[in-house]
């Protein structure tokens, strides 16, 4: 794993109530923020990220030193352009790149592990709201996010309704669906299985699950792709090689792309922080915390929606987006929403699709120049 | 900006809540939203429609009339506008129900297929009428329904909704475009 000593970091004081009945306090919270906030304090956007992402979301990740997961859209003169806007993104709770996560040292001086509570998409959302204050913002201007980016995107509106003017949750749900619970419980079942996971204390035994883990981040990763971006992608194509070699070393080049995915991963990841995180996405369902109505989680909100979704995202599929919308408009609230055309996945929303990095950079200048 | 939609925005009253569907590429919505009220919003089957729609910082919907309307409350807008498409639906009377229920009031317009260019061009040259609101060959058009002014204000008072069309025969001979407000 790396250092993380350079990491920003907010440590949180006032005690949080996490929804399994444990209450932290004290607890850290990095982050990173890019472009400036002007003075009016009007121009802040809270990014969430991803299931494997960080704080890092543009330029250079000073601790991996690979470029921030959402580079094509988040940047000067980009669709989230840092020129005109101040973006503050954190890592989330249960994470591992600085925030409070089960690789923290407990009272004793040993890492958590499993003792790590369980948290969820309201804890990370609730823990992220004390950027705000700290920041002294008194309104963002926006919060996006794609994934469980977009779930926390959902869950921050719910719970502060008048803290955003707009609201951008992209291709993600209002619900876990039990095809996501059980991909992401093929994911834990294999870092469990790892025999250096050792019931999630290999920390302390200088352990790393990394089998496991590989295994898990390549499974996950075949469920970000399209089957025809796989097949466009790479076909039946052999890996430096003429012809089959009758074994099981990596033939395919989807094979060898796929094992390249999964021994990087371990290498900035930590395996309890995936099993902590899924487990927070399993367990989102903002419609059951509103007993069967999604209306009523944004009954309160005056936030100007934008539902964004991928044609060939199978993970979080169209429907499941429209759901959001459905409940918004049942309740007349300003949303728009429309879906992409691309065959590049669950993916999609971190890779260069211009119909989406257009789509996002015109909603967030003219809605901009309406709050002006 | 197309004179049709200068007559509809005629119609429309000052700060009430509009829907458009099927609103193209924002250009009435626009128009809408600057002179009439900010509380406008589209439905639009077209991604790139949509595009320039949200290009213009208008709020869209991607959604097919046909079946996406049932997602807006009964009464939730004062205006439901539907312009020229009526006749391309595969289910137009399910189309004019839903925005009628959607809208307190709803402002259509029709290509009318009983003007008498129309009439003059089947009569004379026995082929299907080509003009500029039916730029269409018969095998590329996508009017599946089409109807004359007359036929839509027989449907309406058949099916007693309300309708106001004075000199019916003399409008059904001369307009080349039909625009109606109707209302349960």
């Amino acid at each position: 794993m790396y250092k993380i000593d350079k990491v920003k970091k907010i440590v949180i004081e006032k005690p949080l109530k996490l929804d399994c009945g444990r209450t932290i306090q004290d607890f850290p919270l990095a982050y990173e923020t890019y472009g400036t906030l002007n003075e009016k304090k009007d121009n802040a956007i809270l990014v969430f990220h991803a299931l494997t992402g960080d704080q890092y979301a543009s330029g250079t990740n000073p601790v991996t030193n690979k470029e921030g997961w959402w580079s094509y859209a988040l940047g000067p003169g980009k669709s989230i352009d840092t020129n005109k806007f101040f973006v503050i993104c954190a890592n989330v709770i249960g994470g591992c790149m600085g925030s409070y996560g089960p690789s923290h040292l407990d009272s004793a001086g040993k890492p958590f592990g499993t003792n790590f509570p369980v948290i969820t998409i309201n804890d990370m959302v609730n823990a992220q709201y004390n950027l705000l204050d700290f920041f002294k913002i008194d309104k963002l201007f926006s919060v996006i996010g794609g994934s469980m980016g977009g779930m926390q995107v959902l869950q921050f509106i719910s719970n502060f309704p008048n803290k955003s003017y707009s609201a951008i949750p992209i291709a993600c749900t209002a619900s876990h669906s039990a095809q996501n619970i059980a991909l992401n419980e093929l994911g834990r079942q294999s870092i469990m299985a790892d025999y250096n996971w050792e019931n999630g204390f290999y920390a302390e035994n200088k352990k790393v699950p990394d089998k496991g883990l590989a295994v898990a981040r390549m499974a996950a990763h075949i469920t970000y792709l399209s089957k025809k971006g796989l097949q466009e992608k790479f076909g039946r194509k052999l890996q430096e090689r003429d012809d089959l070699k009758f074994g099981f070393d990596a033939d395919f080049q989807i094979e060898s792309y796929l094992r390249y995915q999964g021994s990087v991963f371990v290498d900035r990841f930590d395996a309890n922080s995936y099993l902590y995180i899924t487990r927070a996405m399993d367990y989102f369902d903002l419609t059951k915390q509103f007993n069967g109505n999604l209306s009523k989680a944004f009954q309160n909100t005056t936030s100007k929606f934008f539902v964004i979704s991928f044609t060939s995202d199978w993970l979080y599929p169209t429907p499941e987006n429209r759901d959001i919308v459905i409940a918004l408009n049942a309740i007349g609230k300003d949303v728009g929403f429309v879906e992409i055309n691309s065959d590049k996945g669950h993916d999609s929303f971190l890779l260069n699709v211009p119909d989406f990095l257009n789509a996002v950079r015109n909603f967030l200048e003219t809605s901009y120049k309406k709050i002006k | 900006m197309k004179k049709e939609f200068f007559k509809i925005s005629e119609l429309l009253e000052k700060d009430s809540k509009i829907l458009d569907v099927g609103c193209g590429d924002g250009e009435l919505m626009k128009y809408i939203s600057e002179n009439i009220t900010e509380d406008v919003r589209g439905l639009e089957i077209s991604k790139d429609n949509i595009q320039k729609c949200i290009a213009k910082g208008l709020t869209v919907i991607e959604g097919d009339a046909e079946k996406d309307l049932q997602q807006f409350p009964d009464s939730s807008y004062d205006f439901v506008i539907l312009s020229q498409t009526l006749q391309a639906f595969l289910d137009p009377e399910k189309v004019i129900n839903e925005l009628l229920r959607v809208g307190r009031k709803a402002i259509v317009t029709i290509p009318n297929f009983g003007h008498w260019k129309v009439r003059l061009n089947l009569l004379f040259k026995g082929t299907m009428p080509i003009t500029e609101n039916l730029p269409n060959e018969w095998y590329n058009t996508p009017n599946l329904h089409m109807c004359t002014i007359k036929d839509f204000v027989n449907y309406c008072n058949r099916r007693k909704i309300k309708i106001d069309c004075a000199n019916l025969s003399y409008v059904n001979f001369f307009s080349e475009l039909g625009i109606f407000i109707i209302e349960k």
